[in-house]
């Protein structure tokens, strides 16, 4: 079965249904892809990189510095520090020549194709790619708003947040109380709050054994629960509490005044309060009309929403199907989209979309875990195929390979974002 | 100029690598070479260039030498210099890679303890008759790679072995396989897979969807691409660096 070459692209190769837009009038295609995150960051590189200076690539990303969520978990436990997870965008530029511009875009209009940016510049597009994360839900958590961030950080965006955190947390008194306010689904990185309570307790454990970690929960469960549950037990014994909405953990209001918590009529003192709201997609992707509800509904085969076959919605503002809001997932659907807008725009071959994802978490010292799965388009959405997860009672050593292993793609994924 | 320090540093080097004349233990070197060189190296009866070249008569051989293997320009340009391998240089050479040639393509963190080195050398020596001095051992006789599945008993069809890679098609699909592996090739906790020759790399990939290789994450990845699919990327791959 020796293939023939012509047989075999004409079976999988999709088929280019849409008119190249091409150098219509105004030289050179044009992407713009706004943020500068796991999706944006990687779509930019990938059409820039593989159209080879065939198509003008901008990249609008207001920060100088990306602080990776990724791994920002572990910067709380000490594990990393905070340049660890700081990455720039200077390869982008230099490497593959892509045009980045540190602005917030504010608006976008799809009848002239022009996004507009905070410092008054309009910039033309063929194909626009938004991948601008998350943002928070108003009035999700009754007495929190973005004002009370300074009090009861929500470090769901790395940086600053995370910063302030870590400052909190160590400045904790002794026997002192560290609520999490955990988000309602879907929210970015399932398994992110629990990975963070694992990471709160081993500096605590270390600097201040006596405290507790309360966590005020809507789910009902929660990713990876037998493996977070089962390390917390032999790692913390007693340390942490989470309340779940059979107790009333979706009956949460706060007062970032008095820094206390009320779930369902009982009132806590807390000496940290780790506010994670309910979230939806960044703002700019509902300014540019994609949106329905919360998130952008998008089409499986090259993440194009479904309002508007040039704009593409990539990463956790999406509302694709089966994928977990994750830096891996954002990056996987960002070579898709990558693929697919360089083959409309310059006629390259495009190949059938294939998504995967993977999450580690880390527990204690050398004890990771983690769960993944392979995902492909259909009609309707982005549907799971295939998956694992770690198991629990695990021996030492597996966890231990996981956790390098999670070290690795780390490494593996920023270069595939910023080299 | 850079003939002048080429020549200094390889006065630092024999110097330093003085205690790998005195040879260690050709036993006990098969067992370092076993966990540390093997998955990329054969050497031995029957050896042959894997991801790395076959080791036989490396000790006196010019550096860079031997034809069909994918040399970094690093170790090509201390090959034209005149560098040859000795146990001095092959000794500073395994002890820290990328010290020696910054550019190397040999993907491994070096080996600290000296005692191992110099077993190590040892063994390797009983395959490399032009130089010093035999030792007497008796080392196996077949070659001793481990990288494939094949001395397992796995194996393929010969008809998949024999798909042409669509490379073009490689390239899309190995960005998947970036996510995680490098496409420099480094990697700590996340093993390199570029420069792989395509038959080993395919078989890899079959041994892992045929869940014969442990892994939940490869097995997942190669379970679902099909035998065209495995041959682009080995393909593609195979070019990587080139
Ligand atoms: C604590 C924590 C731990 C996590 N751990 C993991 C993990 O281990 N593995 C994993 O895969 N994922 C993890 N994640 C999830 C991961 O960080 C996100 O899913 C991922 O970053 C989503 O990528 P994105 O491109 O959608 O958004 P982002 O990466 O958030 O990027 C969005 C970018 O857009 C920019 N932006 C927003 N609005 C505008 C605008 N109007 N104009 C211009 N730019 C704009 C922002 O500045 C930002 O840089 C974690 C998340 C958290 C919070």
């Amino acid at each position: 079965m020796k293939l023939n070459r012509r047989i075999f692209l004409g079976a999988t190769a999709v088929s280019l249904a849409a008119p190249m837009v091409n150098a219509g009038g105004h030289g050179k295609p044009r992407v713009v892809v706004v943020g500068g995150g796991a999706g944006g960051a990687t779509a930019a590189r990938y059409i820039a990189k593989d159209s080879k200076g065939e198509i003008d690539v901008t990249l609008i990303e207001p920060s100088r510095t990306y602080y990776t969520c990724f791994f920002s978990n572990l910067y709380l436990g000490g594990f990393k520090t905070i340049d660890d997870i700081g990455h720039t965008y200077g390869n982008l530029a230099s490497n593959h020549g892509v045009n980045v511009v540190h602005d917030w875009a504010v608006g976008v209009d799809r009848g002239q194709k022009t996004v507009t940016l905070a410092g008054g510049a309009s910039v033309p597009y063929d194909k626009l790619i938004l991948s601008p994360g998350i943002d928070f839900v108003e009035g999700s958590v009754p007495g929190w708003d973005l004002s009370a961030q300074n009090a009861m950080p929500h470090a769901y965006k790395a940086g600053s947040q995370t910063e302030l955190l870590k400052a909190q947390i160590a400045a904790m008194p002794e026997g002192g109380t560290y609520v999490m306010v955990a988000p309602p689904n879907p929210y970015r990185c399932p398994p992110g709050p629990y990975e963070r309570v694992s990471m709160v307790a081993h500096q605590l454990k270390a600097n201040n054994p006596t405290a507790k970690i309360i966590i005020a929960d809507p789910k009902p469960k929660f990713s990876k629960q037998g493996l977070f549950e089962e390390g917390w037990q032999n790692h913390y014994g007693g340390m942490i509490e989470r309340i779940g909405p059979d107790f009333g953990g979706e009956n949460v209001t706060v007062d970032p005044g008095a820094m206390t918590v009320n779930i369902d009529g009982e009132v806590i003192q807390a000496d940290v309060c780790n506010v994670i709201p309910a979230m939806k997609a960044g703002r700019i992707a509902e300014l540019a009309g994609v949106t329905d509800g919360s998130w952008a509904p998008v089409n499986a085969i090259d993440m194009s929403t479904k309002a508007d076959p040039d704009v593409h919605v990539l990463g956790d503002a999406s509302q694709q199907g089966d994928m977990p809001k994750s830096g891996f997932s954002a990056n996987s659907q960002a070579k898709v989209c990558a693929n697919a807008v360089r083959g409309a725009l310059t006629g390259s071959r495009v190949f059938p979309a294939k998504f995967s994802n993977t999450c580690w978490s880390l527990i204690d010292t050398n004890d990771g875990v983690k769960v993944g799965a392979t995902y492909e388009a259909t009609d309707e959405k982005i549907a799971k195929i295939d998956g694992f997860v770690s198991q629990t009672g695990e021996d030492a050593a597996l966890r231990k390979a996981t956790y390098e292993e999670s070290e690795g793609w780390y490494s593996g994924i920023t270069a595939d974002m910023f080299s | 100029m850079m003939r002048v320090l080429i020549a200094l540093w390889l006065a630092m080097v024999a110097m330093s690598a003085a205690g790998a004349e005195q040879l260690g233990d050709p036993k006990e070197g098969q067992r370092v070479f076993k966990s540390q060189c093997s998955s990329c190296h054969m050497v031995g009866e029957g050896s042959r260039n894997r991801i790395g070249p076959h080791l036989n008569g490396v000790v006196g051989r010019a550096v860079a030498s031997l034809d069909g293997v994918k040399y970094s320009k690093s170790l090509r340009r201390l090959g034209a210099e005149g560098l040859e391998w000795r146990l001095n240089t092959l000794d500073a050479y395994i002890a820290d890679p990328k010290v020696f040639a910054r550019g190397t393509r040999m993907n491994y963190r070096g080996l600290k303890n000296e005692e191992q080195r110099s077993d190590l050398l040892a063994y390797l020596q009983t395959y490399s008759a032009n130089t010093v001095k035999m030792v007497q051992t008796n080392a196996p006789q077949e070659g001793t790679a481990d990288v494939t599945m094949e001395e397992q008993g796995y194996s393929v069809a010969p008809d998949i072995l024999a798909i042409v890679g669509d490379v073009e098609y490689g390239a899309y699909l190995a960005s998947e396989c970036l996510t995680c592996h490098k496409m420099d090739g480094t990697g700590d906790g996340i093993p390199s897979i570029t420069n792989w020759p395509a038959d080993d790399f395919v078989l890899a990939m079959h041994a892992y969807k045929d869940k014969v290789r442990p892994h939940p994450v490869m097995q997942m990845m190669a379970g679902r691409l099909n035998d065209e699919e495995i041959a682009a990327l080995a393909a593609y791959f195979e070019t990587l660096g080139n």
